[in-house]
């Protein structure tokens, strides 16, 4: 073998190796930071500790192997490295020394057995959700805080989901570090009194972070399903954290079912495909099975739809409707009503009167959209001008539809859908001609 | 993308009749309890006893129905999982994570999808319609 041919070889296996600590890490990493924070009390501290093992993981893993027990083994270097640390910082007092001396003890006795009590693992993670989608947090700091630390992406894997610098995001999650200790954020999991409002808060970002791969909001792509699919996998964990949770159930049941739409979607030039236009054998019966069973365990729990069974619930009518005119748009109709009474937002009402238009016309809906242009909320998006300009063609309204419809393109971020209504005035161009 | 964990026992092996198999179906329920927490397990399931089975072997014409998987077969096919994970270095991982003791053997295939295959073919765009008919999100047999 030549020496450039023996130095491609090597670098092949560095980067198998690499992308098996990645796997081991996807796995193993949630649980691993949960034990430490439970065992050291410090979340920043514990998720530092976890950095530094799986870089010590990334520098031997390739030369010695993985080895039998990865989980134990990055968990056993992270706690000999907190201890090293209280060592070092002479910080030793008598808490800290009495969890040293155990770490070590139970190394000594059993260095292979598996690194967490599994009747602890799952409040211990939860805990770590809690922390990692904490209200002292922004939204962007809990976004990649869960990623990293629950999903387990490294920082680059994060910046290639969202397209930005890795650099960016470990400035994110050190400046999260430093305002949850700021804010001496407990470790404990928030009191029972505020559990479903905090829970509400997790929702909301794996929600958040389906919704930047279901449909992306800038860039080249109409869609990111890798990053969409992350966020499905983190809902079912979710799901069987707190399986008394309806809205848990409600989440995962909607993102089911929009992920199933995955292959309609999108042509194979990458081009968008609307709901009406796509082609519904190409939907995933599978994802739409599981986004079903989940919806029916929230309705078991008898509590009611929250504002994401509400959703999944459109998303079903959907799913299980044969084509756009045989759609139950009068029971969409209903959930949206529904919807926008215990979640009132200006986009809920646009998508009401998208789904009135189908059940009784483009008149009727034509008064929602005009009433929320004189309400203002929705100034400036795309959103209000496409919906307009469907509506005005579908009431043979062709020069006002072009007006509304040139403007919602001018107002688009992302140049997938851009081409789509750009499309769609050209058609009605050449239908005046 | 999806993978199929394939579950295969040689079929010399013959098993201890001392095995504690309260033991076995803890070990495997913790197995499928790690891979629902973790959210990667879509479907699985266990076969029953090979020697109810039957194999229809294609060597004539018409094909041989015979008892059990004797003969020729040199490996059980006792189970299944399908997991979804976010890249084949991971699904290698849960695989090595399943609780199978020596000669036992887990077979990991990636589950196709449908549009990697000739989409003007007849029977790839009746596939679609099967799908939808049978509530399998993949053909049966892909």
């Amino acid at each position: 073998m030549s020496q450039r041919g023996a130095e491609a070889g090597a670098e092949q296996a560095a980067a198998s190796a690499r992308r098996r600590v990645e796997a081991v890490w996807r796995i193993e990493s949630a649980r691993i930071v949960a034990t430490l924070t439970r065992v050291t009390g410090d979340f920043g501290l514990a998720e530092d500790l976890a950095q530094e093992a799986l870089l010590d993981a990334l520098a031997q893993w390739p030369r010695d192997g993985v080895p039998a027990n990865p989980g134990a083994w990055l968990t056993a270097v992270a706690k000999r490295r907190a201890i090293d640390l209280w060592r070092r910082r002479e910080r030793l007092d008598a808490r800290l020394a009495a969890i040293a001396h155990d770490l070590e003890e139970g190394q000594r006795r059993d260095p292979e057995a598996a690194p967490w009590d599994p009747d602890e693992i799952q409040d211990d993670v939860l805990r770590l959700v809690f922390i990692a989608c904490h209200p002292v947090l922004s939204r962007e700091a809990q976004v990649a805080l869960t990623l990293r630390v629950v999903g387990g992406l490294t920082s680059e894997e994060i910046g290639r989901a969202f397209m930005i610098p890795t650099a960016t995001v470990q400035q994110r999650i050190v400046r999260a570090k430093r305002t949850l200790a700021a804010a001496h954020v407990p470790v404990e999991s928030p009191p029972r009194e505020e559990h479903r409002e905090r829970l509400a808060s997790v929702l909301g970002v794996v929600y958040l972070i389906f919704n930047e791969g279901y449909a992306a909001t800038s860039g080249p792509d109409w869609m990111r399903p890798e990053l969409a699919l992350e966020a499905v996998r983190l809902a079912r964990v979710l799901a069987s954290l707190v399986p008394g949770e309806s809205e848990v159930h409600g989440l995962l049941a909607l993102l089911e079912l929009q992920s199933s739409r995955f292959a309609a979607r999108v042509t194979r030039e990458g081009e968008p495909v609307l709901l009406g236009d796509q082609d519904r054998r190409r939907w995933d019966r599978g994802a739409i099975a599981r986004g079903r069973a989940a919806l029916a365990r929230a309705d078991a729990l008898g509590r009611g739809r929250g504002a994401f069974a509400l959703q999944a619930g459109i998303a079903e009518c959907h799913a299980v409707a044969a084509s756009t005119a045989s759609t139950d748009w009068e029971q969409i109709v209903v959930l949206y009503e529904a919807l926008g009474r215990i979640a009132p937002s200006p986009v809920v009402e646009l998508n009401r009167a998208v789904a009135v238009s189908m059940a009784t016309g483009p008149a009727s809906a034509l008064r929602i959209v005009e009433e929320l242009e004189r309400d203002g909320s929705l100034a400036g998006t795309a959103m209000l001008p496409s919906v307009r300009g469907e509506l005005l063609a579908q009431l043979g309204r062709r020069e006002e539809a072009v007006d509304a419809l040139a403007e919602a393109a001018r107002r688009v971020g992302n140049e997938r859908e851009r081409d789509v209504l750009l499309g769609k005035v050209r058609a009605l161009e050449e239908g005046a001609r | 993308m999806k993978y199929m964990l394939i579950m295969r026992q040689p079929a010399e092996v013959e098993l201890p009749a001392d095995l504690d198999f309260t033991a076995i179906v803890n070990a495997m329920g913790a197995y499928n309890e790690s891979l629902m927490e973790a959210g990667v397990l879509l479907a699985g399931e266990g076969l029953a006893p090979a020697e109810e089975g039957l194999v229809i072997d294609f060597e004539q014409t018409p094909p041989l129905v015979t008892d059990g998987p004797y003969g020729e077969v040199k490996e059980l096919f006792n189970g299944f999982w399908i997991i979804q994970t976010a890249t084949r270095e991971e699904a290698v991982e849960w695989a090595k994570r399943c609780p199978l003791g020596p000669g036992m053997k887990l077979e990991l295939r990636r589950v196709t999808e449908t549009e990697e295959f000739d989409q003007e073919n007849e029977y790839v765009q009746k596939e679609y319609g099967w799908r939808e008919q049978l509530g399998t999100d993949k053909p049966v047999g892909a």
